[in-house]
């Protein structure tokens, strides 16, 4: 059965590295209420940090866009897992498979160590990315929260 | 032994820079992400190229939260360091910066050396 939502909250901001704390604040804020572990809440931060920063380094080029946004979407479900959705609608990715491998970059100027989507992935119990070119990207993270039952 | 900087030097922001003998001591502290990584990096190379030192010791016992922006920065400094003629070891990562530090392999790359503080 699948599991019923239990509390959403939607915010976007601009897509300027000022903002990557914010995200990361937010997304803790969401996912305290809801008996996480100390390991737990430090995975959803680096996650969704890793996430935000893909969307602002990468999304969009400055010479093509104007007011850069990026949506977060925070969803709580009754079987205590969380589901985090960031998405921009910026230059897209063209191939999923591999940028999310591990070491894959296309910035090549400031030092990107080409392991966001491995660490997400790490992190997570699942991340899920689609993009279209020229439309945007959404990624979105889920995570179960609190001690696993034995 | 010639110490080109006195015993210890603070740098703006949340690097501390102390060169003795050799070898820079450079302590980070607070988050390491995108946003910030850059000034870090600015001020770390600053002592790199003026120190030109044999050993570097990254300490960071006190960085709060890094992602993989702060890989991109060890990795960077790791490779600038062997460049100039020395080499750089991290010293006593937090327990989030050791999580991502795992993560990444970077054990195999880069000497981590715990309890030494």
């Amino acid at each position: 059965m699948m599991p019923s939502l239990t509390n959403i909250v939607k915010c976007s901001f601009l897509a300027i590295s000022e903002n990557e704390a914010f995200a990361r604040s937010v997304a803790v804020s969401f996912a305290a209420r809801s008996s996480p572990t100390v390991t737990q809440l430090a995975d959803i931060k680096c996650a969704v940090s890793e996430a935000v920063t893909n969307c602002i380094v990468h999304a969009y080029p400055p010479d093509r866009f104007d007011k850069p946004m990026v949506e977060m979407t925070l969803r709580h479900f009754d079987d205590n897992s969380v589901a985090i959705t960031i998405k921009d609608h910026g230059v897209g990715i063209p191939d999923i498979k591999a940028a999310r491998e591990p070491l894959f970059t296309t910035d090549t100027t400031g030092e990107r160590s080409g392991m966001g989507f491995a660490i997400m992935e790490s992190l997570m119990d699942n991340v899920k990315v689609s993009s279209r070119v020229n439309k945007g990207t959404t990624v979105t993270l889920k995570l179960r929260l609190g001690v696993p039952d034995c | 032994m010639i110490s080109i900087l006195s015993n210890e030097q603070t740098c703006a922001g949340a690097v501390t820079c102390n060169l003795n003998n050799g070898i820079l001591e450079v302590a980070v502290s607070g988050e390491i992400d995108h946003h910030n990584a850059r000034s870090i990096r600015a001020k770390i190379d600053e002592k790199l190229y003026l120190c030109r030192p044999k050993t570097v010791r990254l300490d960071l016992s006190d960085v709060s939260f890094m992602d993989s922006s702060g890989l991109g920065l060890i990795l960077g400094r790791f490779t600038l360091t062997h460049e100039l003629g020395g080499e750089l070891k991290v010293v006593n990562p937090s327990q989030g910066v050791s999580r991502i530090l795992d993560l990444a392999g970077t054990a195999r790359l880069i000497t981590i050396e715990r309890g030494e503080k």
